[in-house]
């Protein structure tokens, strides 16, 4: 006698999210609580968080920003090799604003933010036509050719960089900063997927054809999509920039490519919320891993590896699955 | 000058042919995505070097044991790991891409890094061309490039193994129908596209020293062969190689070693943004762009 496992929402997921008739503190729990826990925990610990987790925390809000925007880029079926062009380019237009203008943290953040996304989208739109894995090709390519040019060239400070950036004002603000922006970006970007808007979005990554029939200019909404990833992706590199008070050619490292994408495969894509959880598991693991020196990027690569082949819905999936149903074992007819 | 620039071109187009030979068997013939190319090129290497010096085994054993090795872990590759995931091209892609990460950078972790990571010469000495001097390695290349090139060429379209790789890329059901074994025949791909890259790396690694570095540079310039000439085309693979590897000479030569690696990139762009499917590469333009 086969058996196989059955799935079958929770009724208090029915009546809470479905039917959206909350009649007990529970069930106003039951939504509240996967939320609201995780920012709380946030809050209250990094107040009482030593210097040194602190600095971790902001290297963790770092690639959680560049793994939710190669998330936002997933959601619309443009996957990126290459989140170090995002990075690079916000870091180098905050650094260079700050360093030949002297303008302050308050204004490079939001001119590289909308100006790095802007070169960004305008530097990929050429291939935004290109489907699948042609697309990935170019954006592994570009961060290379980049730091080949920043070489070559010697732009910006060539390989030195531009060093001596103003730094934030105190620690505690920065994480502030970086812990508002982080939720701001999660929770706005999960709302976006949650409206029409977003139900297009998705579409285009399902079926794109089949949005064109639609009538809807899919190239306007992947580039609408391109400009908000990239924005998120740039405002990390300027904030990076001047956490590390210096703009150069390790912004376009592999590094800040390997590490989002393997942040969102584990934690599993299309949620955002995988992505912040995959980037809250890696980055205080691989510090962690720092006595290791070289072998940090073996288990990077290795990690990368097993999750694809072997949990390729990602442990966000495999949570929220065990918290909204229940399985049990049926027969099979 | 002008001599010089002609055939230390032509040698690096034959370079660049014969790095890209296994890459586009496995990746451009059989469609099977193997972005650990780099990493295998630079494991055969260290391998014959290990079999070299710490074992102390004559040369030709060194390198045939270094060629039926990679042979065996790009078939290992394959079982393990892209046959989990065949279909979906870009977690093929992440994962060799994550595989060839963790092998490359295993090396760099057990110190292989350094000028004492040579391999010999198959056979020393030069000969002078007019007043240009070339050493027999890098005829050797020359030679290697076009007796493979012509050996692909014949294989894949003459034999029923050759003929079975183009096949899966092609049409993955009709080749079923036809009794090809599709898991059976992107295996021996990747063990054919891997030995390929050892016989790579042992010709041309005596050129230059065995870093860890070289083996992205390797699928990088692999990569931008592929894509220029099209994904699949024996032909189209030489004619990017020419195309690239001149360019690539004149720019070192008129301007910077430093652009080298530039060109490949700016190749790989320009060619993805104006024809994705490469000079003559005519396998699923439908896919690639909407």
């Amino acid at each position: 006698m086969k058996k196989r496992k059955e799935r079958i929402d929770r009724g208090i997921k029915v009546r809470s999210e479905d039917v959206f008739a909350l009649t007990s503190y529970r069930e106003m729990l039951y939504l509240l609580a996967p939320r609201a826990l995780p920012v709380a925990g946030l809050l209250l610990f990094l107040p009482l968080s030593s210097p040194y987790w602190r600095e971790i925390f902001i290297s963790t809000a770092i690639y959680a920003l560049l793994a939710i925007s190669w998330d936002v880029l997933v959601s619309v079926g443009l996957i990126s090799l290459g989140q170090s062009l995002f990075y690079g380019v916000g870091s180098y237009v905050a650094g260079a604003l700050n360093h030949y203008w002297g303008l302050p943290p308050v204004l490079t953040l939001p001119i590289a933010t909308i100006g790095g996304a802007a070169i960004c989208t305008v530097a990929l739109l050429p291939v935004l036509r290109l489907r699948g894995i042609y697309f990935s090709m170019v954006t592994l390519v570009l961060p290379l050719m980049m730091l080949r040019l920043v070489e070559a060239t010697r732009i910006f400070g060539g390989t030195e960089g531009l060093t001596g950036l103003s730094p934030f004002p105190g620690q505690l603000t920065e994480m502030y900063l970086a812990n508002a922006c982080l939720l701001i970006a999660l929770f706005g970007f999960r709302r976006l997927m949650d409206s029409d808007y977003g139900l297009i979005v998705r579409g285009i990554s399902d079926n794109d054809r089949a949005v064109m029939n639609a009538g809807l200019n899919i190239h306007w909404y992947k580039t609408q999509i391109l400009f908000l990833g990239a924005a998120v992706g740039c405002f990390a590199g300027a904030f990076g920039t001047h956490h590390d008070m210096f703009a150069g050619m390790p912004g376009f490292a592999l590094d800040y490519s390997i590490m989002p994408i393997a942040a969102a495969i584990v934690g599993g894509t299309g949620t955002f919320a995988g992505s912040v959880l995959g980037a809250f598991i890696l980055v205080p693991l691989s510090e962690i891993l720092r006595a290791l020196g070289a072998l940090r990027i073996v288990f990077y690569g290795l990690f990368l590896v097993i999750f694809v082949v072997g949990i390729p819905e990602g442990l966000f999936h495999y949570i929220r699955r065990k918290y909204h149903q229940f399985e049990r074992w049926v027969e099979v007819e | 000058m002008l001599l010089g620039t002609l055939i230390y071109g032509f040698v690096n187009s034959c370079l660049l042919a014969l790095l890209a030979m296994g890459f586009n068997l496995t990746f451009g013939i059989s469609g099977v995505a193997n972005f650990a190319y780099g990493a295998i090129y630079i494991f055969s290497g260290f391998t014959a070097w290990i079999f070299l010096n710490s074992i102390g085994l004559p040369y030709a054993l060194c390198v045939i044991s270094a060629i039926s090795l990679s042979a065996g872990l790009g078939v290992l590759i394959y079982h393990v790991v892209i046959k989990r995931v065949k279909g979906l091209a870009l977690s093929e892609v992440m994962a060799t891409f994550g595989l060839g990460l963790a092998i490359m950078e295993l090396f760099r972790y057990f110190d292989f890094v350094g000028f004492k990571y040579t391999l010999p010469n198959l056979i020393e000495g030069s000969v002078a061309i007019g007043d240009v001097y070339i050493d027999y390695q890098r005829i050797t290349v020359i030679l290697a490039a076009i007796a493979l090139t012509g050996f692909i060429y014949v294989f894949t379209h003459h034999t029923r193994t050759g003929l079975a790789f183009r096949a899966i890329a092609q049409d993955e059901r009709t080749a079923l129908t036809f009794g090809i074994d599709s898991d059976r025949t992107a295996a021996l791909s990747m063990g054919f596209g891997s030995a390929l890259a050892a016989v790579a790396a042992v010709v041309v690694l005596p050129l230059g020293t065995i870093a860890v570095e070289g083996g992205y540079d390797v699928l990088l310039n692999a990569l931008a062969v592929c894509i220029v000439g099209g994904l699949g085309s024996t032909v189209g693979i030489l004619v990017a190689s020419v195309l690239i590897g001149y360019a690539q000479t004149l720019t070192a030569n008129y301007l910077e070693p430093h652009w080298m690696m530039l060109v490949s990139l700016i190749a790989i762009a320009i060619v993805l943004c104006i024809k994705p499917s490469g000079i003559f590469g005519h396998q699923k333009e439908l896919e690639e762009r909407i």
